[in-house]
């Protein structure tokens, strides 16, 4: 079996070469639409200028970047406060509702979350929140329809909130009575003596939940090509508050949305090199999760 | 107050009577009145978040609720999908509930043995330990991988030539690597991890005078498997079952890379039942998908029908996992239920 | 006293000499040999600097339907220890956390009667300031993951500051760490690396940095659950000739199982046997001329 997966691994990589071979280290870079030269390749003609593999992947890294960094930001505040919620401040019956409520949070399938997405949450952002101002501002490079980056990073975040908050709670529910005791009976209250005291010892357990939210965020396909926009756009923070109006399409929803052209060979080996890249992000995920507990270890802190 | 050594030497004490009810004061909860106003926004906050979590899980069902009731029919379940601008016309989701029995099916059929057995031998062998680790971070590996790069993986290993009769070879040669089979194998390696996890978990908490009674009749090491620790973490073995099973039906990446877009079943060559395996289809996940705006069809009415559908079928199984770990009465920690603790291992898996 | 019954402490009964101090003990806390066994009564504070702190009347305290409390009073004073002995489940801890309100993070816990601070009843203070003024040490050393100075400094940051509300980490706060270090007998081991994880000290030195701990915010009253007995005696020790040190500066209120700590360190004595307060008196009175029976058949080890 595992020379199922080492052969799996290399022969997706010799896959995703000749795109790599190309384009260069470019490839990271920006560089015209990548829609165009996504259906330049699936038509299998050539841009005019350039080798029939070009592609400049910047504005779906930038996209990913974005919807993810923004998500796990505002799930970290978020699950925190559950999860400190969940373990001091709840009473019990309001305890034992959470728990049933987190696991079907966690348990609803993402195309739901993406029929959701775009069928309630984007269109009252498109009437609500985008005024038609903005869409004008910005009318001459992109369409604003409420399939942008606000959209998909907050149904991100409750996307990956159930996991973080079980293993933040799990944390903080273990950390000593003792300390607490301690604290308490010097005169700190509660919510300090959770900040100061709890918190510090849980930090462990919530970089690795954090680093499992990145990794998940990351590999979210589904839900962000049904709700993100759909084009691969870059929006521009010069734009200010707008550009989390822009559509935006990360690297998964990418993939999953060129499926049909996996067999066609530039666009196949395209979507491989963007397979690829995914994979060793979520290698370094793992890794840094790894390296982030060890330096904790080194407070004496439970890990 | 009089201490009482001012009583006179060697005097005895009655017992006091305990006082009214009305003297006693209950402990009451430390007010947040007084505390610093900083402190007491973060106690709001904290509020606000768990009561936000519960109304948001509340808003998503009642809302699947309501849409699925106005516009499910049982007409739905027994039609197969038809192409057709118009939706009354488009039919229903036969097609799309038998995909998902089948790819449920052959997953489940090709993951549990091997997780199991994989379970069983890191935890009661695990010899060579080099080998047990490396087979421990590859399933960690695996559970950490998104489902669309699995799928990847599958279609390339699956479109390579010597595997053309698991799907279909077109014309010119070309495996088109995409049907029930290939969809089941590479779902069967999404739940393998949760099943992994499950029974190793199990074993090690077994109590070791179960081997040791066995080993002392004269049991060997594989018979005490199979006929004594097996049985015996029978419901950890469902449990795993279950939440993979929970998994592979919600997945939809994979469907979409390795079943193809088509809605309806087809079948591949004339064998009954691998015809259907090696043919191509859809399940619930990917119908929802092609009927929602961002897809090709624009149903978004069956969408909800069939979401409502898929979210009742997720709910069971969930149901089916909270029961099966509430009936093993182990003892909790942490004050936590048993379930939470199921998310925290389970997503340390991934999930999804 | 009867002389079938031989008083365990009689042999070391010496109080009319005046204290003296053991060397202090050197850098890494181990002690010359002579110290441990030449303990000596303390001469009693002046009576003009003795003044009740707290005083509680009638106190009854429940957890659920189960009196662990009955009927207890007693004064607290600042310039003497005040020793509760007795056995286990004689209510003696439960009297001690109801002092700082500790009870209260019970559910279920119960209370009547009153019980004072400067006259004032504590149940009528805010709560985190009542616990600022009578702070407590635990009978498990429980220092946090933090550094020493974090740790000692820790309640300090709580404090409403003498010059604004925020210390920021500057002279103030450094100086009150030190003082504190001071009193408790601990800075001469770590004034080297006070940024050392607090983790990493011995039993002993992490018990005496929670007693710093509690120092640091100066109380008025400190409550001591048994803080030796899970150390060795040289820490022991170091820590009840400490105990001595503060009664001057702050009313100490100790329980302890152990007789002859009560004896060394203790100026009243208040017996107690299944929630009620069988005696309580200063410690010649308790340990040499018990007037109940029980604390007769307590002291001479007849039980408990």
């Amino acid at each position: 079996m595992l020379v199922l997966i080492g052969a799996m691994l290399v022969t997706v990589f010799i896959k995703a070469w000749p795109s790599f071979a190309h384009n260069g280290l470019s490839w990271f870079g920006p560089g015209g639409d990548v829609d165009t030269q996504l259906r330049a390749m699936q038509e299998v003609k050539a841009l005019p200028g350039h080798s029939i593999y070009y592609f400049r992947a910047w504005p779906l890294i930038w996209g990913t970047l974005l919807t993810t960094v923004l998500a796990v930001l505002l799930a970290l505040v978020v699950s925190t406060l559950a999860a400190i919620f969940l373990t001091e401040f709840a009473p019990p019956a309001l305890r034992r509702t959470l728990d049933p409520v987190i696991r079907l949070l966690a348990a609803v399938p993402s195309v739901i979350y993406g029929l959701i997405g775009i069928l309630v949450i984007a269109p009252y952002i498109n009437n609500h929140l985008i005024s038609n101002a903005r869409k004008a501002s910005v009318g001459y490079v992109v369409q604003l329809n409420g399939a942008d980056v606000m959209t998909a990073t907050l149904i991100l975040t409750v996307m990956i909130l159930p996991i973080m908050t079980a293993i933040s709670a799990g944390a903080f529910a273990a950390v000593p009575a003792a300390w607490r005791e301690g604290s308490l009976a010097l005169g700190v209250n509660r919510w300090r003596t959770i900040w100061r005291v709890s918190l510090h010892a849980a930090r462990p357990a919530i970089a690795a939940a954090t680093v499992l939210a990145t990794a998940r965020a990351l590999g979210e396909a589904v839900m962000l090509a049904m709700v993100a926009g759909g084009r691969g756009f870059a929006p521009n923070l010069l734009d200010g508050v707008t550009a989390l109006f822009e559509p935006v399409r990360p690297l998964a929803a990418t993939i999953f949305q060129n499926s049909e052209g996996l067999t066609i060979a530039p666009l196949g080996h395209t979507i491989y090199a963007i397979g690829a890249v995914l994979l060793v992000s979520a290698a370094m995920l793992s890794f840094g999760g790894w390296a982030a507990k060890q330096r904790f270890k080194r407070y004496g802190v439970r890990t | 107050m009089t201490p009482t050594a001012e009583l006179a030497p060697g005097a005895s004490r009655q017992t006091p009577a305990p006082p009214p009810g009305t003297a006693i004061a209950r402990a009451p909860r430390e007010r947040t009145g007084s505390w610093p106003l900083v402190d007491r926004i973060a106690y709001a906050l904290c509020w606000t978040v768990g009561i936000g979590l519960c109304l948001i899980a509340l808003g998503i069902v009642l809302f699947m609720l309501v849409k699925g009731v106005a516009y499910l029919h049982p007409k739905l379940f027994v039609e197969s999908p038809a192409p057709s601008p118009k939706e009354s016309q488009s039919g229903g989701f036969l097609d799309p509930i038998i995909g998902t029995l089948i790819v449920a099916g052959v997953g489940i059929a090709i993951a549990a043995p091997i997780g199991v057995a994989l379970g069983t031998w890191l935890a009661e062998y695990g010899r060579p330990s080099w080998l047990a680790r490396a087979v421990e971070s590859a399933i960690e590996i695996i559970a950490g991988a998104p489902s669309v790069v699995l799928a990847l993986f599958g279609l390339v290993i699956f479109a390579q030539g010597y595997l053309g009769f698991l799907s279909q070879t077109a014309a010119g040669g070309g495996v088109y690597g995409r049907s029930f089979f290939a969809a089941g194998a590479v779902m069967a390696v999404l739940a393998l991890p949760l099943i992994v996890a499950s029974t190793r978990e199990a074993l090690t908490r077994l109590p070791d005078r179960l081997r040791e009674a066995s080993f002392a009749l004269g049991r060997t090491p594989a018979t005490t498997v199979r006929r004594v620790l097996l049985p015996a973490i029978r419901p950890d073995i469902a449990t795993g079952t279950v939440l993979g099973l929970g998994r592979i039906i919600g997945d939809t990446a994979i469907i979409n890379i390795l079943l193809g877009t088509y809605l309806t079943l087809e079948k591949v060559g004339n064998v009954p039942v691998i015809g259907t395996l090696r043919g191509t289809g859809s399940t619930l996940t990917s119908y929802i998908y092609s009927n929602s705006p961002a897809g090709e069809g624009n149903a978004p009415h069956k969408a909800y029908a069939a979401a409502f559908v898929l979210l009742v079928i997720v709910l069971i199984l969930n149901g089916i996992v909270t029961w099966l770990t509430n009936r093993g009465g182990r003892p909790e920690g942490g004050g936590l239920s048993r379930a939470f603790r199921l998310i925290q291992y389970t997503s340390r898996l991934n999930w999804r | 006293m009867d002389p079938m019954m031989p008083p365990p402490v009689r042999r070391i009964a010496v109080d009319r000499d005046p204290y003296i101090a053991p060397p202090r003990p050197l850098g890494n806390g181990v002690a010359p040999a002579a110290a441990v066994t030449t303990r000596l009564r303390p001469t009693k504070t002046a009576s003009a600097l003795v003044r009740e702190r707290m005083s509680i009347e009638s106190v009854w305290l429940a957890y659920g339907d189960n009196w662990v409390v009955r009927d207890v009073s007693l004064p607290v004073r600042q310039g003497e220890v005040l020793a509760m002995i007795g056995a286990s489940g004689s209510g003696k801890t439960t009297l001690l956390r109801s002092l700082n309100r500790l009870t209260e993070i019970t559910a279920g816990a119960a209370r009547t009667g009153s019980i004072t601070l400067d006259g004032q009843d504590i149940h009528e203070l805010e709560v985190n300031d009542l616990r600022r003024r009578v702070t407590m040490v635990f009978q498990q050393p429980n220092p946090f993951p933090m550094s020493i100075f974090d740790n000692v400094a820790y309640a300090l940051a709580e404090r409403p500051g003498r010059g604004g509300r925020r210390r920021r980490r500057g002279s103030e706060i450094e100086s009150a760490v030190t003082d504190a270090l001071h009193r408790a007998g601990l800075y001469d081991e770590v004034a080297g690396d006070l940024e050392r994880s607090a983790l990493r000290l011995s039993g002993g030195q992490q018990q005496r940095l929670c007693i710093a701990r509690a120092l640091a915010a100066e109380p008025e009253v400190l409550l001591l659950d048994e803080p030796c007995s899970a150390l060795d005696p040289i820490s022991t020790a170091t820590i009840e000739e400490l105990i001595v040190e503060l009664r001057e500066s702050v009313a100490i209120v100790i329980v302890t199982h152990n007789l002859q700590q009560a004896f060394r360190v203790a100026d009243h004595v208040a017996f107690m046997h299944l929630g009620e307060l069988v005696e309580y008196g200063t410690s010649e009175q308790v340990f040499d001329r018990p007037t109940m029976e029980r604390t007769r058949d307590y002291i001479s080890g007849a039980f408990g």
